[in-house]
């Protein structure tokens, strides 16, 4: 195991830095420059800021420059902000956004599972169905459109939760049932399914023989063996929530670190661009890897160091 | 088996609560770390019930607005757009400033004086101004501010707005790279401006300019503190150390959430002053802002959502007013593209939509239909330009048929090919392009397609010519026509129509350099009949800046070319 | 038997199979398989209700927009924000055009786009993550880290490129959204078959000499599906509201041509002037929508796999 985290961290190395070099590439090549502006900027200025921020010269230098100034772990300045740098945004950004994204996932993984198990339990009976319309209601009706309507009725309206900004537990409720509900239904959808196939399975139906009680059967092996197609969406996921959703913490004024991967490509901010790109793979690259290591823990069978056949 | 499943539940909702627990510890380290360094060492985490509380007498006239984005700097020199410069405009102030009526009035200078050619002017300081740390204002810090934002190694996207100034814009131009140190000081010793003594300034123009008195109230010529600024390059970054001379001060700015400003003890006018402070949010979603101040968690509030506007406008809503702006709304012919290059074709194109349906039912702002270039509310030598100029072409769809036929026929064209309007993307103006693209399809049986892109992909492909017709807007720099005018002078930098009449340059050229008012605006007058009769750009509509403010907020203003302004504002709550 | 003393020659025996696909033949005729499939799907109510929902909502895509006499485009600033009515029977928006005509429109591009991306994504994402879950090792090392990086650059970067390189349009909106919309359902197909692979029916069936691709076909998806179809039904929502974004970055279909996802987001702002149903015309049909792929896609992995009846 120790050698194959080792293979996977220079796997990672590797990754990261085709990530950063395609990036790179695109953002240069797609039109617009971090000072245009619809209206007039003399040549002078604009020449000015291009040397200020070393945009003036040659690409491979600026390439070299900004892995160099990787490699001390700075991220640059932004291009739009003389007074937060890309390090500022992830450091004041990221806990902002980790809390909200982690309470979602929390409420989707506890609800979602629940729901799946008792969907799948109860099959073509009412709980399988309000579990059904439940989800379909959380997938068919995005963050944005539930984040309006529980701003107008919940906030608003009935007054009994504040609107916005991010100042007081209240207020992370509203933000993290409205990122919530999707994973949440589509982790019950996915339970509700897999359960069903496990179920269906040869093992069980031996156990059952066996005489195994129901919730042992339930929890030894129908759980544990159908776990998994969840385990492996919860790391994209998880990698997506804690990074921010840019209309979520737009909607709810949260200064989370949601707007850098929106923002930063609109405004050719480059620095930023790449420091959010970064930071987001990175943590993807260690979640994808958790889930390949929690296969293992669920499945002792499953091989994925390699060393099989 | 619901025994194990309760178990799993709750240990997650114990996980929950972990979370939740942690949030109020974090938001007091962030508070701490933030307020250490300050005397009020407060731990609050609701900053509005807070201030009400630390109060001894009375309620605290604590005023919410919301400035929709983070400030990319509070920095005169190196501020740039409307999310710094509506904080910047209550923490600082410079030479002059407006009157709630527009007019100029003394602010950090008492008086002025100008030479006879309008080139040289002199400001005396008021003797009893002070910066928010106590130094006196002087004649060196605006001279030094100016020259900081001119300097071209500190990359002041702003600087142009001092290129007024003589040897500005040699200064600001030098070529970084190749200049050396000693030219690079005598270049920036050969700018137009010397601080005489302590309170007063002279400052050389490089021509006359008849604006520029209006000029000295925008915020690239506030002062700034020399000994801080040399002492802390970064003092502007963060509240600690922050200090300003205008009716407020920097109290408080949590990045990405909010700023706090607070009434400046050491302003020369306090007593004029009747806010305690001023908090700006920094929400961009207009929706959410506005279910906040229905729910009277601000104030005022501006931009309002489109429908929101509509609505309002519709019910006569006390508490809705529209401001003049000065900004047009208006669409760009590409004049190298057949049969754009007709001026027929496109006046009859022009005279084809109807303005006021689009104004009062698609944008629906309380905007003013425009049949010219320049907004309302610019002094011409007597009254107002627009006024003075009236409606210099008219709708009218029979003439607009006959025209379009004539101009086809002159290009050599049976009909009107399918062409595309380009637009940024933005619910508002595909709601304009949407009907302008009916009413040409109903009114001239000409067909479109729209084509919005993401904003910089608009830019590039106006630069390039790749367009037929774009949309566009422009926001006036200065109260002066000539912010409007000279943008459509031949390879003027924001002339995407590519139009060029050597009739209208002369006639800019010449306004630009007569001394005589009556001559100048007539220039200019007959410079837009011209641009009109042309019509390589279609007006569609002045902007308005649409607003709501509670009935308890007085005394406030919008002066045309700003945000409301909240100096002199008060709050009278029963 | 021995005793005629046959000496027992090699020409006596034959190989079973030398081909690994009559390994597992069952040599009885399975004549009424899709016969079998469509009787049980006709059976479950709930998948019918789908599939008349699909078949109603299609037609009415078709025919709709010619049903009450108004065009998709046509404007009439006297008659904004009208509630329903006899005239206008799902109301009209903000520029005083038809919703119920609109929305059949709209119904047409949803529709198409949804079902093609959820139909690109499961065939790209099943064939990557077969593969990469069945080869194991270097080979899914090196897929998944391809899959990885793709999913790591940021995706709006790649949509202003496509939309500088690209026309507008329909084909142009579908590669958008499966360029790396497949990633997930690859990543959870290889999830799937990495467990499936240890299953003793499928080491059985592999000991039998069966190759890759056969296990692959006839063990590994069957016995996945229900997880995989679960995510093809949840990508056609995800699709139809990811059309709104693109459309809205310029990549979309150009206005004033609608589609459910342009026409909820533009609906938006009317929640707050109490304008819901220009809202709930289209999210009402995109749940709809939704509610009849996923009872239908139910029922028919139950049809497929009788294993699962009760």
């Amino acid at each position: 195991m120790f050698r194959y985290t080792l293979k996977r961290l220079g796997w990672a190395i590797v990754t990261l830095w085709a990530v950063i070099t395609i990036t790179f590439l695109l953002m240069h090549s797609i039109p617009g420059n971090p000072f245009a502006k619809e209206g007039t900027m003399p040549e002078a200025v604009y020449n000015n800021l291009q040397h200020y921020y070393n945009l003036d010269k040659p690409l491979v230098v600026q390439y070299g420059l900004y892995l160099k100034q990787l490699a001390q772990f700075d991220f640059g300045p932004s291009l739009k902000s003389k007074t937060i740098t890309v390090n500022d945004y992830i450091v004041n950004g990221f806990p902002v956004s980790l809390h909200l994204g982690m309470q979602a996932l929390v409420i989707a993984i506890a609800f979602g599972l629940i729901f799946g198990v008792i969907a799948s339990l109860n099959r073509n009976r009412w709980p399988d169905y309000v579990s059904m319309v439940l989800s379909i209601i959380g997938i068919s009706v995005p963050s944005f459109i539930l984040a309006t309507f529980l701003i107008n009725f919940v906030a608003v309206e009935w007054g009994l939760l504040p609107v916005a900004t991010w100042s007081s537990w209240s207020h992370t409720v509203l933000p993290s049932v409205s990122l919530a509900m999707m994973p949440m239904a589509y982790i019950a959808r996915l339970m509700r399914s897999s359960m069903l196939e496990v179920l269906g399975q040869d093992y069980i139906n031996t156990a059952r023989a066996k005489g195994i009680a129901k919730h042992m059967i339930i929890f030894k092996h129908a759980i544990r063996n159908a776990i998994l197609p969840v385990v492996t969406v919860l790391g994209i996921i998880t990698a997506n929530l804690v990074t921010g959703s840019f209309i979520i913490e737009q909607i709810f004024g949260i200064p989370g670190m949601g707007e850098m991967f929106v923002k930063g490509i609109f405004n050719r901010d480059y620095p930023v661009i790449l420091g959010s790109t970064i930071f987001y793979a990175a943590i993807l690259i260690f979640l994808v890897f958790i889930v390949d290591i929690a296969y293992t823990f669920i499945d002792p069978r499953i091989k994925i160091t390699g060393e099989s056949k | 088996m619901s025994k194990k499943l309760l178990a799993v539940f709750s240990l997650l909702l114990v996980l929950m609560f972990g979370l939740a627990g942690c949030f109020s510890g974090d938001s007091e380290d962030v508070t701490k770390d933030d307020s250490t360094d300050t005397a009020d060492t407060s731990t609050d985490t609701d900053t509005s019930e807070d201030t009400e509380s630390t109060n001894d007498g009375g309620e605290e006239k604590i005023l919410h607005l919301n400035n929709s984005s983070e400030p990319g700097a509070l920095h005169p020199g190196l501020a740039e757009g409307t999310h710094d410069s509506w904080p910047l405009n209550h923490l600082f102030e410079g030479l002059t400033k407006k009157s709630p009526d527009g007019e100029v009035e003394p602010g950090m200078a008492e008086k002025w004086e100008t030479s006879e050619d309008g080139l040289e002017w002199t400001f005396f300081l008021k003797q009893d101004v002070n910066w928010s740390n106590g130094d006196p204002v002087t004649a060196e810090d605006f001279k030094y501010a100016w020259l900081h934002a001119l300097d071209p190694n500190v990359g002041s996207s702003y600087a142009y707005q001092l290129y007024y100034l003589k040897g500005a814009t040699e200064y600001n131009s030098a070529d970084i790279e190749a200049v050396s140190d000693e030219d690079l000081t005598k270049l920036r010793e050969e700018v137009g401006i010397e601080a005489v003594d302590e309170k007063t300034l002279k400052v050389t123009l490089a021509q006359p300019t008849p604006y520029f008195l209006d000029l000295t109230s925008f915020y690239t010529y506030f002062p700034i503190n020399k000994n801080v600024q040399e002492e802390n390059p970064e003092w502007y970054q963060e509240a600690d150390g922050y200090v300003s001379n205008g009716a407020f001060t920097l109290e408080e700015w949590k990045h990405k959430e909010s700023i706090t400003l607070k009434k400046n003890e050491n302003y020369y006018d306090k007593d004029q002053i009747n806010l305690d402070g001023i908090n700006f949010l920094m929400i961009e979603e207009a929706s959410t802002t506005w279910q906040m101040y229905r729910n009277g968690e601000l104030d005022f509030l501006y931009p309002l959502p489109q429908d929101v506007v509509g609505q309002m406008s519709e019910n006569d809503d006390p508490e809705f007013n529209i401001a003049p702006d000065l900004a047009i709304y208006y669409y760009n012919f590409n004049t190298e593209k057949k049969p754009f290059n007709n001026a027929k074709v496109r006046k009859a194109l022009s005279m084809a939509i109807n303005r006021e349906d689009l104004v009062e039912f698609v944008a629906q702002g309380g905007q003013q239909p425009a049949y010219g270039v320049v907004p309302e509310g610019i002094n011409d030598v007597d009254g107002d330009f627009r006024q003075n100029g009236g409606a210099l072409f008219e709708s009218d769809l029979e003439k607009a048929k006959a025209l379009l036929a004539e101009g086809l026929k002159e290009e050599g064209m049976d009909s009107m090919d399918e062409f595309v309007i380009l637009y940024n993307t933005s619910e508002g103006h595909q709601a304009i392009a949407s009907a302008i693209q009916e009413m040409w399809r109903k009114n001239l049986d000409v067909s479109t397609k729209l084509e919005n892109v993401e904003f910089q992909v608009k830019l590039d492909r106006e630069k390039a010519g790749d367009f037929m017709v774009s949309r566009a807007g422009w926001i006036g720099d200065y109260v002066d026509p000539m912010t409007f005018m000279d943008l459509w002078v031949t390879d003027g930098p924001y002339n995407d129509a590519n139009w060029s009449n050597t009739e209208y340059d002369s006639l800019i050229e010449k306004a630009k350099t007569t001394m005589d008012a009556a001559e100048r605006m007539d220039a200019m007058h007959q410079a837009e009949q011209i641009l009109m009769d042309e019509m390589p750009v279609m007006p569609i509509y002045f902007y308005t800046k649409p607003f709501t403010v509670k009935p308890y907020v007085k005394d406030i203003y919008t002066p045309i070319n700003k945000y409301t302004q909240f100096h002199y504002a008060d709050i009278e709550k029963e | 038997m021995m005793k005629n003393n046959e000496q027992l020659t090699k020409e006596m025996f034959q190989k079973v199979h030398d081909n690994f696909e009559h390994a597992e033949k069952i040599n009885r005729p399975s004549v009424s398989y899709w016969a079998d499939v469509w009787r049980r799907i006709k059976e479950n109510k709930l998948a019918m209700l789908g599939l008349i929902l699909i078949i109603s909502l299609s037609i009415l895509a078709i025919i709709g927009p010619y049903i009450n006499g108004y065009s998709y485009y046509e404007q009439n600033f006297m008659e904004k924000n009208l509630k329903p009515n006899a005239e206008h029977w799902f109301g009209t928006d903000q520029l005083g055009r038809d919703i119920f005509t609109r929305v059949w429109y709209g119904a047409r591009i949803s529709l198409f786009i949804g079902v093609m991306a959820a139909l690109i994504d499961f065939l790209v994402g099943i064939i990557y993550g077969g593969i990469s879950g069945m080869a194991s090792g270097r080979t899914d090392n090196i897929m998944m880290r391809i899959a990885e990086i793709l999913y790591a650059i940021p995706y709006l970067l790649m949509v202003i490129l496509l939309m500088v390189v690209m026309e507008q349009g329909l084909w142009t909106i579908i590669l958008a959204m499966t360029l790396t919309g497949w990633i997930p359902m690859a990543r959870l197909v290889r999830g799937q078959v990495l467990q499936m692979k240890e299953q003793e029916f499928v080491q059985a069936s592999e000991a039998l000499g069966a190759k890759t691709g056969w296990v692959l076909r006839k063990h590994m998806i069957p016995n996945t599906m229900g997880p995989i179809l679960v995510n093809v039904t949840l990508t056609v929502p995800t699709a139809i509201f990811a059309e709104a974004t693109l459309s809205f970055l310029g990549l979309g279909i150009p206005a004033p041509q609608a589609s459910w996802g342009t026409m909820a987001n533009d609906a938006l702002d009317s929640i707050l002037v109490g304008n819901f149903y220009q809202l709930f015309f289209p999210a009402i049909l995109i749940s709809l929508t939704m509610f009849a792929f996923n009872v239908f896609g139910d029922g028919l992995r139950d049809a497929l796999d009788p294993k699962l009846r009760k």
